[in-house]
């Protein structure tokens, strides 16, 4: 089965970590991902300036070298990300940031792409709240 | 034939970007000519609210954007009778009323559905 995930959670919230579990288990069971779209606080699940306590699991991490390791599409919606200074290298240098805090695997991109991922796909999942 | 999908909002305006996030995937859905439902549920039926004064507090006006529904070709439009009700407003004009047994049916009929 062909899958779009959405997730519209941070790192720290159990959703999101539940929606990591689930894309791994998607693809171990043979079906394909087509693409992740991250949407509202769902962008801070990208950010690599998460820094997780030693005993903690680091899913943004997680989430990064998922994402790598899979080859997948992994899409962060600019205008949530703006809103919520998720800033790749471009958008920092648009609006002159001195951070920057998402880098490859993942991509900025508009609503299209969520719209694209649903017509798709089998199933839209998505994954939000704590 | 493309893939119909309903966006369930049930945030207030007031609450945080929600409400207004919800009504970008209606609005960016619609400038692709996809078949998109919208249903205000719960908290988000006050986005319906007549006379708000989003300036009030330092808000901008979530009305212009619902206004922008029928431009971008998005006609269906619910909201949830029981949430209006429990919230004392009135049914508005700009949105169909729909009971649970109807809501319902309404999920059933749409091939994706997002909540926000």
């Amino acid at each position: 089965m062909k899958f779009a995930i959405a997730l519209y959670s941070a790192a720290h919230a159990p959703s999101s970590r539940r929606a990591l579990l689930f894309a791994q288990a998607a693809l171990a069971g043979g079906h394909e991902i087509v693409r992740l779209f991250f949407y509202q606080d769902g962008v801070y699940s990208a950010s690599n300036n998460i820094v997780a306590p030693q005993d903690e699991q680091d899913i943004a991490r997680q989430w990064r070298e998922f994402v790598s390791q899979h080859q997948l599409d992994g899409v962060v919606c600019i205008a949530a990300a703006l809103r919520r200074g998720v800033l790749n290298a471009e958008e920092a240098m648009r609006y002159q940031r001195s951070a920057v805090n998402l880098e490859a695997p993942w991509a900025l991109s508009g609503l299209g792409q969520l719209h694209d991922a649903i017509q798709g796909a089998d199933r839209l999942i998505c994954f939000g709240g704590p | 034939m493309s893939k119909s999908l309903l966006v369930i909002s049930r945030q207030a305006p007031w609450s945080g970007p929600s409400a207004r996030e919800a009504l970008d995937i209606v609005l960016a859905g619609g400038a692709f000519d996809l078949p998109i439902g919208l249903l205000f549920l719960d908290d988000g039926v006050f986005q319906l609210a007549p006379h708000q004064d989003a300036k009030a507090v330092q808000q901008k006006d979530l009305g212009a954007n619902l206004q922008a529904l029928g431009l971008f070709g998005i006609d269906d439009v619910f909201a949830c009778s029981h949430s209006l009700a429990e919230r004392g407003l009135t049914p508005p004009a700009s949105a169909q009323p729909l009971g649970n047994e109807d809501i319902c049916r309404l999920i059933d009929r749409y091939d994706q559905v997002i909540t926000l």
